[in-house]
C-alpha cells in the first residue's frame, strides 16, 4: 500500500472567478442521470449526455427556462431572494468548507459557490447589471460551472454556522439543482435512489419480499449471536408504532449492524410496533433533487401510518432524513392530525418536542429508556471499542440532536473521546459524500472533501487511541468507512445503536461471546 | 411617505433664501435639492428592498440550529442557540444584531504538516463590530444637528464618546474607531488572499466611501474647525422643510455633505442593504420548534405521489408470496391475514 495519498494543499488564489470555465477530470465528478430515471420522475429532457461531452444537450430555449424559474424562486422563497442580496463577501465562511478545505478550488468557499449563482441574479434581476452590466452574463459555460460546483456541496450548512446573517450554502445549493434539474442536469447517484424510491418505497428498489428476506436474514444473525429469535411484523395494522428507517440499514455494512441493535431493543422492551416494507425509507434524495421531488418521495411515511392506523412513527438513524422529517415532513404532508401525540409506551414520557409531526428519533426514544434506568448494559462488551462520535450534519445543523445520542454512548461504551471542539456538535465536518455524491467516480472529490473530519478521527486516534467512528447517518456509515480506510486506516465506523445493541443484556439471551459483528468480545467480558 | 419627501424638496426650493438675498440656482441644487433627492432614494429605496424581503413567503421553517435542542426534559437546550420559543429567538436575534455572535464562532483553518488546526481569529469580529458600533454611535451624535433643543441622550452620548478629554475640541473615541475599524476591514481585503479573491469593487468602494465620510467629517472637527453654527442652520432648515443656505460654509463640509448624499443614494443598491436583511434571516429568526408547531407554507400545492394502492398493485403477487398482509385480494375484496 505504498499508493501517494492525495496532496492537500492551501494555496492563495488567483485568477478571475468569473471566468466560469471548468474541467470535468475523472475522480472530481458525478455521472448523469440515465434518461430512464429522468423519465420514469416526469422531469425535464431525459437524454445521453456526460458532463465531460462538449454538448450537453440542452433544450434550445434553456437560457430563458432558467431566468424563469429563477425568477419563480425569488418570488417563493426569502431565504433565496435576501441571501442573493445581502452577503458582504466578509469571507468568514471562507475556510468553513470541508470542500474548499479539502481542494483549495476557491470557488468552493461558500461565499463563491453562492457568487456563482448571484453574479446571474445581479446581471439578469438588479439594476446594477440591468443598466450598468454588473455580473455575469448566463452562458452555457455558467451552467456546466454550476453543475460542477454545486454537485460539490454537500448542504451541510457548516458555513451557514459561521455567516453573521445565517446565509446558508444548502438553500443556494438546492436551488441551484433545481434549476439544474429544469433543464435535465442532474447525477445518476441522485435520480436512481429516487426513482427506486418512488416506485419500490425505497432507495436501493427492494421490492417487498426483498425486503422480508432482509429482515429474516438480520433475524437470523441476531438469533445465533443472542439465541433469541426476534419478531418481524411488516405492515401489521393496529401498531402502535410504525418504524421507519433508511434502507440501508437493511442492505449495507455496517448499517446492518445498526438495524440488528434495534432489533435487539425492540425485542427487550416488547414494543408494540411494525416495519413497513411500503414505507421503507426514512431517506430521502428528494431533498437533493427538488422541493417538490422531497415532498413526492415523503408523502409515503404519513400516508402509510394512517392506513396502518398506528398512534406514531419512530425513525431509524439518518441525517438527511431528519433534515426532511424534522423541518420539511409536517409543512409539505401534514398535518398528521389523524397521529396522536409520542408518548413512549415504556416510560411515559410524552415526547412534547415532536407533538405535531409526531415523528421521534430513535436516539431521543432510547435516551429516554436509558435515563429511566429501562434497558440492563454490559458496556463491558464494548470495552475493545475506543469511541468517537461524528456528529452527522442535519441532525447537528438542522435540528440539534447533540445530547441524545451522545448520552446513549456514554452508556453503552466505556470508552468514550470527543473530537476537537472545532470538528464536533454545530461545527462538525461533513463526510464529504452527503447530498447525494458518495459515488465511485467521485471518489478523489470525496476524500478530499472528508479530509478535515478524517484529520480530527486521526488526531483523536492517536491521542486515545479510538478505533470506531460513531455515527447517526446512514450516507455517513456509507462512506466514512472507505474515508477512514484511506486517511485513517484502523477505524471502523458504526451506529449508535449497534453500540448499544452490543451492550443491551436481552432477557433470557445466551452468553454472548461476539458483538454484533461476530467479532469476539474483549477476554475479560468472556471470562468474568 | 417617500413619495411625500421627494415632492417636498422641488416645491421648498422655490422659497429657499440666501441670507436676505435669493440664492442661485447652483448653491440650491448643492445645498438643497441634491440632500433632498439623496433621502428620498434612500428612504424609497431602502423600504423597496426590505419590503421586497418581507413580501417573499417564507416556505419552510430552516432555522440553522447551533446547540442543543429543546427535546427531553432532563436535557439542557440551548435556548439562545437553538431556541424553540420567541423570547430564544428574539434573544438568538439580539446576539446577533448587536454582538454579531455568529462571526464570534470564526475560526482559521491552518495546514500544519498536512493536518488541520482550527486557530482562534476573532479580529474580522472585532474590527467589523468596533465598525459598526462606531458608526451608530456617530451617526445618534449627528442628530444634535438635525434636532432642536438636542436630545439628552445625545448630549450624554456625545460627553461619554469623549470621555478621554484629549485636545479641544475633545477626541470622540468613535472617530478614532470607526477609522481604525475601517482600515483594518480595508487592509484585509487586501492583505489576506482569500478576502482579496472574493473582494469586488463595491467591497473596497464601500469602505473607502464612508472612511471618506469619516475622514472630512474629522477634518471639520479637529482641522479646518467648521462654522458648527451655519452647518447646524442648514440642517435644521432641511429637517424642518425650511431650507436656508447660510453664509460661510466650507468646502470641506461641501465634500462631506457630498459623500454622505453618495452613500444614500448608493445604498440602496448595494451590500449595505444588509442592514435590513440581518432581521429577516430564516436561518436565525425562526424558532426551531419544527416538530412541535406545524409550518404553514402559503404556496404548498399538491404533488403526484406513488399511493399504497398503486404500489400493491404493482407488487401484489411478490407481496403476497411473502406472506405480507394486503389491503385488498384480486378479487377486490379486503383480506385480514391476522
Amino acid at each position: 500500500m505504498a499508493e501517494q495519498l492525495i496532496q492537500i494543499e492551501n494555496k492563495p488564489p488567483n485568477g478571475d472567478w468569473r471566468d466560469p470555465r471548468v474541467e470535468f477530470r475523472k475522480g472530481v465528478f458525478c455521472y448523469s442521470a440515465q434518461p430512464k430515471n429522468v423519465a420514469y420522475l416526469g422531469m425535464a429532457n431525459p437524454r445521453p449526455w456526460q458532463p465531460f461531452d462538449s454538448d450537453w444537450k440542452l433544450p434550445s430555449d434553456w437560457k430563458q427556462i432558467i431566468l424563469e424559474g429563477l425568477k419563480d424562486r425569488l418570488k417563493k422563497y426569502r431565504s433565496f431572494r435576501l441571501f442573493m442580496d445581502i452577503c458582504v463577501r466578509c469571507g468568514a465562511c471562507a475556510d468553513k468548507c470541508h470542500f474548499y478545505l479539502g481542494s483549495g478550488d476557491p470557488k468552493n468557499m461558500p461565499v463563491m459557490r453562492a457568487e456563482l449563482l448571484r453574479s446571474v441574479y445581479v446581471r439578469y434581476f438588479t439594476a446594477g447589471g440591468r443598466i450598468f452590466g454588473a455580473g455575469r452574463e448566463l452562458t452555457e459555460d455558467v451552467i456546466k460551472e454550476w453543475f460542477y460546483y454545486f454537485y460539490q456541496c454537500t448542504e451541510c450548512r457548516r458555513c451557514s454556522v459561521f455567516c453573521p446573517y445565517g446565509i446558508d450554502t444548502a438553500e443556494i445549493t438546492m436551488i441551484g439543482r433545481e434549476l439544474l434539474n429544469l433543464i435535465g442536469c442532474n447525477i445518476n447517484w441522485i435520480l436512481e435512489p429516487a426513482a427506486n424510491c418512488f416506485r419500490t418505497g425505497n432507495h436501493l428498489g427492494i421490492q417487498p419480499h426483498g425486503f422480508k428476506a432482509s429482515l429474516e436474514f438480520a433475524a437470523d444473525e441476531l438469533e445465533e449471536i443472542t439465541g433469541i429469535r426476534v419478531e418481524l411484523p411488516i405492515n401489521r395494522k393496529g401498531a402502535e408504532i410504525l418504524f421507519v428507517m433508511p434502507s440501508a440499514d437493511y442492505f449495507a455494512t455496517p448499517h446492518y449492524f445498526t438495524l440488528l441493535g434495534y432489533m435487539t431493543l425492540f425485542h427487550e422492551i416488547g414494543l408494540d410496533f411494525t416495519y413497513s416494507a411500503f414505507a421503507s425509507e426514512g431517506g430521502n434524495f428528494g431533498l437533493f433533487t427538488s422541493h417538490e421531488m422531497t415532498k413526492r418521495l415523503n408523502a409515503k411515511i404519513y400516508e402509510e401510518a394512517r392506513r396502518l392506523g398506528v398512534k406514531w412513527i419512530l425513525g431509524g438513524e439518518c441525517g438527511h432524513m431528519w433534515r426532511v422529517l424534522h423541518q420539511y415532513m409536517d409543512t409539505m404532508n401534514g398535518p398528521a392530525d389523524f397521529l396522536e401525540a409520542p408518548v413512549s409506551p415504556i416510560t411515559g414520557t410524552r415526547f412534547e418536542n415532536a407533538r405535531s409531526t409526531r415523528m421521534v428519533h430513535i436516539c431521543e426514544f432510547t435516551a429516554d429508556l436509558l435515563y429511566h434506568n429501562k434497558l440492563k448494559l454490559a458496556p463491558k462488551r464494548n470495552d475493545n471499542l475506543a469511541v468517537t462520535f461524528h456528529d452527522s450534519c442535519n441532525p447537528a445543523r438542522a435540528m440539534g440532536l447533540l445530547e441524545e445520542p451522545r448520552y446513549i454512548l456514554r452508556r453503552a461504551c466505556n470508552r468514550f473521546y470527543e473530537m476537537p471542539e472545532n470538528t464536533i456538535r454545530e461545527q462538525t465536518f461533513c463526510c464529504g459524500s452527503g447530498s447525494g455524491l458518495g459515488t465511485d467516480e467521485n471518489l478523489e472529490m470525496r476524500l478530499r472533501g472528508g479530509f478535515p473530519r478524517a484529520n480530527a478521527v486521526k488526531y483523536v486516534k492517536e491521542k486515545h487511541g479510538v478505533n470506531l467512528l460513531a455515527c447517526i447517518c446512514a450516507i455517513d456509515k456509507a462512506t466514512l468507512p472507505t474515508l477512514m480506510d484511506y486517511w485513517v486506516p484502523g477505524v471502523q465506523v458504526a451506529g449508535v445503536h449497534e453500540l448499544l445493541g452490543n451492550a443491551l443484556v436481552m432477557t433470557g439471551e445466551k452468553e454472548r461471546t461476539t458483538n454484533l459483528r461476530d467479532e469476539p468480545l474483549p477476554a475479560e467480558v468472556t471470562h468474568a | 411617505m417617500s413619495v411625500v419627501f421627494a415632492a417636498a424638496g422641488p416645491v421648498t426650493l422655490l422659497g429657499v433664501a440666501r441670507e436676505g438675498q435669493a440664492a442661485t440656482a447652483g448653491q440650491i441644487l448643492l445645498w438643497v435639492a441634491v440632500p433632498y433627492a439623496a433621502f428620498a432614494i434612500f428612504l424609497a429605496g431602502f423600504c423597496y428592498r426590505v419590503a421586497l424581503w418581507a413580501w417573499s413567503p417564507v416556505p419552510f421553517r430552516i432555522p440553522t440550529t447551533c446547540g442543543q435542542q429543546k427535546s427531553l426534559p432532563w436535557i439542557q437546550p440551548a435556548s439562545l442557540e437553538n431556541p424553540s420559543t420567541g423570547m430564544g429567538v428574539l434573544g438568538r436575534m439580539a446576539l446577533e444584531i448587536l454582538l454579531f455572535r455568529s462571526l464570534f464562532r470564526n475560526n482559521r483553518a491552518e495546514l500544519h504538516d498536512g493536518q488541520y488546526v482550527f486557530g482562534e481569529s476573532k479580529w474580522l469580529w472585532l474590527g467589523a463590530l468596533a465598525f459598526h458600533w462606531a458608526l451608530l454611535v456617530i451617526v445618534l451624535r449627528h442628530l444634535r444637528l438635525l434636532v432642536q433643543p438636542v436630545p439628552t441622550f445625545v448630549t450624554v452620548l456625545a460627553r461619554w464618546d469623549s470621555f478621554f478629554q484629549i485636545g479641544t475640541p475633545a477626541l470622540y473615541v468613535s472617530d478614532v474607531v470607526v477609522v481604525c475599524a475601517g482600515l483594518y476591514l480595508l487592509l484585509r481585503r487586501w492583505h489576506d488572499p482569500l478576502a482579496r479573491y472574493i473582494s469586488r469593487f463595491a467591497d473596497y468602494f464601500v469602505l473607502l466611501l464612508l472612511l471618506g465620510i469619516a475622514g472630512s467629517g474629522m477634518l471639520m472637527r479637529y482641522g479646518t474647525r467648521v462654522d458648527l453654527v451655519n452647518v447646524k442652520r442648514l440642517a435644521l432648515g432641511l429637517a424642518t422643510f425650511h431650507p436656508v443656505i447660510p453664509d460661510g460654509l466650507s468646502v470641506v463640509f461641501l465634500i462631506h455633505l457630498m459623500l454622505v448624499c453618495t452613500l444614500a443614494v448608493y445604498f440602496p443598491f448595494s451590500k449595505l442593504v444588509h442592514m435590513g436583511g440581518v432581521f429577516l434571516s430564516p436561518t436565525r429568526n425562526l424558532a426551531n420548534n419544527n416538530r412541535m408547531k406545524r409550518h404553514i407554507n402559503p404556496w404548498n400545492y399538491p404533488v403526484k405521489t406513488h399511493t399504497y394502492a398503486e404500489w400493491e398493485n404493482e407488487f401484489r403477487e411478490k407481496i403476497k408470496a411473502a406472506g405480507i398482509p394486503l389491503d385488498e385480494a384480486e378479487s377486490g375484496g379486503t383480506t385480514n391475514t391476522d
